[in-house]
């Protein structure tokens, strides 16, 4: 997905671009999101300011004919659900802040509560209305966007180097099926971006945090945001490899309900985890008690790209002249790739990126912090 | 005294299941047969419904006597509490842990409420599917699997209509054909699309069975004392109905496997029993970790699987019928029975079945050859024709994907079109939509077996089991 | 000739369920499809997305085709589900949640 929205808005700027993929179009941590572009989980900082850019040129790009109803674009807002008065405080606290930062966020009794969202469990204690929170269909968002951006796809060419000239600077990349010249490389290889870096000599801590999501049976619409309980934003926001599970739940466009999310970090292990999505189901079913009786059709996973600090890397590496990365946005990846694409355009194009880099550089990290 | 004995879940009430029960029992494992029908059987086997009062249910069956050996087997064994027969459990997932393995399954035709079993190690005997390849008009109430009308007749002994035409690929064909025919349906045409010229390119191969040629030629002498006409080299084409089928458009092929032009004929019906062959039921041992070969589990010599404790047994392993089912389930239930009680197997106790098993692999593999879909089949499907029953997605969806999108594999296809995301999860769209894309056909990742309700997934693991403590 | 004499089928008494209110006849162990089949009818749901009609198609209960509404529960596989007297059928549309 970030690979695509560079791609657009790169293309877009007037650059030539093309797209390798070792994989197929989203085959990656994209084909296995939810698709959220979320403003509400996020504290005051610069991924909220890359949140909010990200939200508004999403919108932008829904509005374009044709193109925001190709990935299902749902401005449907989210809510989150405190359960006890005390989790409402620190929600409320919480949303205060975000609110200086520029993000709207309406405070909700219990009975409003379930005026918004009629099947929800009357249990709550209120919660928080995040009308910025959208949703996307991942795959069919990360299709249309190379499609829209005209560059050159080669899908199923695995990147085996980086090469680099004589000044360090990088020369394109050598595939398994050839070569490609370009003076800049950008690296999207997401959850895998870290070995793209060091394939062109730079290290780049990303790390694999594993999430799976569940999909019940097609139902009418009975969940009408994006609902999540209050404790998602401190399981986002922790360093912890054991498994954590906060519900999120959430209906979509073609009729099935999503639920999230699980994080645990365990490598690229794709087996799967009985008792991490129990814990998926218990905590829905908490929320929303109809789904009860609601069959789940399927369960799939993905990894996301972890980095230590929960910031990703997006700017140019000073280490390595030509090379660019736009990796490591762990679970906000789909919501982030719009502004991500934006700023790497105005920074491929010479101009002044709209937000401070500083924050997402890639070099930020001491060696001792990779094994935080 | 049976509490002391190894326990071992062996899943699927078929030929192969049944073989390794009897096996594993008789060589002093206590086994918990766990299976979705209302009685044993499976597919091949299977009954028609006690209250129907079936007098005479050897009418719709071959080999009757291999199964009253089996349900005796059965019986003897469940007598003297050596076996356990769970009916109506529909398993969903079979769960490894440090203390075994936790069968996880749903209760009854509702599937609401759980049951679990607790074992030692665990059988996978879970058959297979048909595969029917999309054609226009294959939606139509009346175009039924071969298979599903197989079923309905000898599970309910009834029929869906008066005039049937069956058609496709595949030795499934003729017991059908013969089988509605019997059962008094006018069975307007069988059409096969197998070319006549592999039979005769590979007529050693297949002479090295003689008992199944015999078979053949019995279904030929029913076929004929039916008036069953006849069409080899021949496909459907379409499907013609509103509201129900009406007819078929068959056609023949050309000798690369395109439709002939000026060929087509069009026969009245009111029910098509259409198939291409079967599909292994994979997903259980998917969830489990087992290495899968194309579209089947892989197996050793002895029907283990790659996953310590899990044995894989029957068409699960790779289509091959009843016979070579049975002949590698008694080696996997003699291979449970030995390594339960920490033996080393002694693989001449089954060398009988073992020769079986070989010589009934390579005769379906040469069936595999003759029989395999006409390799142009994909053009039938014209761009408004539905591939992905359940989510609605046709072919010009799947051909804008792949051309349009940069779609290359089944999964991309999936996600962009919604193709296989329904409520068969792709079971019946999966081979058609690998075929239009034009890449090899895998097996779909699918980690419940079937829909589990949520409620019961939230509590997994905290049934209790009464039976595993025996 | 039909399947039953075939079989030598000597079933109870036929008891009357209802398919949408109309009465129709069936026989001890017949699920849904087989009492449905035997009194001509072959589909009784329609699509979630073009509204098209279905039945049974894989007769086994994978393919999910065949779903019904028994008793006011949806989404019933009416390959699978045995008939009792006075069970009241209901063609399902939709995702059989609308109702």
């Amino acid at each position: 997905m970030a690979g695509a929205a560079c791609a657009l808005y790169a293309s877009r700027a007037g650059l030539d671009v093309t797209v390798v993929d070792r994989g197929p179009v989203a085959g990656g941590t994209t084909g296995a999101g939810e698709g959220n572009l979320l403003v509400s989980d996020k504290e005051p900082g610069p991924e909220l300011e890359l949140a909010l850019l990200s939200g508004r040129l999403w919108a932008e790009l829904a509005a374009e004919p044709g193109l925001g109803a190709a990935f299902e674009y749902e401005p449907k807002g989210g809510i989150v659900v405190a359960s006890t008065p005390e989790g409402l405080t620190a929600l409320a606290d919480f949303a205060a802040g975000q609110r200086a930062a520029g993000v709207e966020a309406v405070s909700v009794g219990p009975g409003q509560l379930r005026e918004l969202e009629p099947y929800l469990t009357p249990d709550t204690a209120g919660g928080v209305l995040y009308p910025q929170d959208a949703q996307v269909m991942p795959t069919l968002a990360a299709a249309h966007l190379l499609r829209a951006s005209g560059a050159r796809l080669l899908t199923g060419w695995n990147v085996i180097d980086v090469p680099r000239g004589a000044d360090g600077a990088v020369r394109g990349v050598r595939t398994d099926r050839g070569e490609i010249h370009a003076p800049t490389v950008v690296n999207a290889a997401g959850t895998w971006g870290g070995e793209i870096a060091a394939l062109a000599g730079a290290r780049l801590p990303v790390l694999p945090r594993r999430g799976f999501v569940l999909v019940t049976e097609p139902l009418p619409r009975r969940v009408r945001h994006k609902v999540y309980a209050a404790d998602y934003v401190a399981d986002v926001a922790s360093d912890s490899a054991a498994l954590q599970t906060s519900p999120v739940v959430e209906g979509t466009a073609a009729g099935p309900v999503l639920i999230g999310a699980s994080r645990e970090r365990v490598g690229f292990d794709r087996s799967f985890s009985l008792p991490a999505v129990r814990a998926l189901a218990a905590g829905a079913t908490r929320l929303f008690p109809f789904l009860e009786d609601v069959r789940a059709m399927r369960t799939y996973l993905g990894f996301r790209p972890y980095m230590p600090d929960h910031l990703p890397a997006i700017g140019p590496d000073p280490r390595v002249p030509g090379l660019v990365h736009a990796c490591g946005h762990e679970g906000a990846g789909i919501g982030l790739a719009t502004g991500t694409g934006q700023l790497i355009a105005q920074v491929l194009s010479g101009k002044v990126p709209e937000l401070d880099l500083a924050p997402f550089r890639p070099d930020r990290f001491a060696p001792a912090e990779e094994d935080a | 005294m049976t509490a002391e004995r190894p326990h071992l879940a062996v899943i699927g009430a078929g030929p192969a299941g049944l073989a390794a029960t009897l096996a594993a029992a008789r060589h002093g494992v206590r086994v918990t047969l766990v299976d979705s029908a209302p009685e044993a059987g499976g597919q091949f086997y299977r009954q028609p419904a006690r209250e129907l009062g079936a007098r005479r249910p050897e009418a719709l069956h071959h080999e009757w006597r291999t199964w009253e050996r089996l349900r005796d087997g059965l019986r003897t064994h469940q007598q003297q509490g050596t076996v356990t027969h769970l009916t109506d459990h529909h398993v969903w997932l079979v769960e490894q842990h440090s203390g075994g393995f936790t069968v996880h399954a749903l209760l009854g035709p509702e599937q609401t409420e759980p049951a679990e079993v607790r074992a030692d190690a665990v059988l996978l005997a879970t058959g297979g599917y048909e595969k029917v390849l999309p054609f226009p008009g294959w939606t139509l109430p009346g175009v039924v699997t071969a298979g599903g009308a197989q079923a309905m007749l000898k599970a309910t002994l009834s029929v869906s209509g008066r005039t049937a035409v069956v058609a496709g690929t595949g030795p499934l064909l003729l017991p059908v054909a013969t089988g509605l025919a019997a059962a008094g349906v006018r069975v307007a045409a069988l059409v096969e699309s197998a070319d006549p010229r592999d039979f005769v390119r590979r007529s050693r191969a297949l002479s090295a069975q003689p008992a199944k040629l015999a078979e053949g030629a019995r279904y030929a002498a029913q076929l004929a004392r039916h008036r069953v006409r006849t069409l080899i080299h021949h496909i459907v084409v379409e499907a013609h109905g509103t509201d129900r089928l009406e007819a078929v458009t068959v056609a023949a092929l050309d000798g690369a496997g395109h439709v002939r032009p000026g060929t087509g004929r069009r026969i009245a019906c009111d029910t098509l029993a259409v198939g291409h062959g079967m599909l292994p039921h994979t997903d259980l041992a998917q969830g489990l970790g087992c290495r899968i070969d194309g579209v089947a589990v892989h197996v050793d010599d002895e029907q283990r699987t790659d996953v310590p404790g899990v044995w894989a047994a029957g068409e699960a392993t790779g289509i091959g019928g009843a016979a070579l089912s049975l002949a590698e389930g008694h080696i996997a239930g003699r291979s449970i029975a030995a390594r339960l009680r920490g033996v080393e197997p002694e693989p001449h106790g089954w060398a009988g079945a073992a020769r079986a098993r070989t010589g009934l692999r390579r005769f379906f593999a040469t069936l595999d050859e003759i029989y395999a879909p006409p390799a142009h089949w994909a053009e039938q499907i014209t761009d408004d024709t539905v591939v992905c029953r359940c989510e609605e997605v046709t072919g010009g969806a799947i051909r804008e994907a792949v051309t349009g999108l940069g779609a290359g594999d089944q999964r991309t296809v999936k996600l962009l079109t919604r193709a296989g995301m329904g409520w068969c999860q792709g079971r019946m769209c999966g081979s058609a939509v690998a075929g239009l894309i034009g890449c090899p056909e895998t097996a779909a990742r699918r980690p419940f077996a079937r829909p589990v309700p949520l409620g019961v997934l939230a509590r997994a693991g905290e049934t209790p089991a009464p039976e595993a403590e025996g | 000739m039909n399947p039953l004499e075939l079989a030598q089928a000597r079933p109870g008494p036929a008891f009357t369920v209802t398919l949408d209110g109309r009465e129709i006849e069936a026989l001890p162990g017949q699920t849904v499809a087989a009492a449905l089949w035997t009194a001509g009818i072959t589909s009784w749901r329609s699509t979630r997305g073009e509204g098209r009609p279905r039945g049974v198609f894989c007769g086994i209960g994978v393919c999910y085709d065949c779903l019904v509404t028994v008793n006011d529960r949806p989404i019933q596989r009416a390959c699978l589900v045995p008939l009792r007297p006075g069970d009241a059928i209901r063609t399902q549309e939709g995702t059989g949640h609308d109702g």
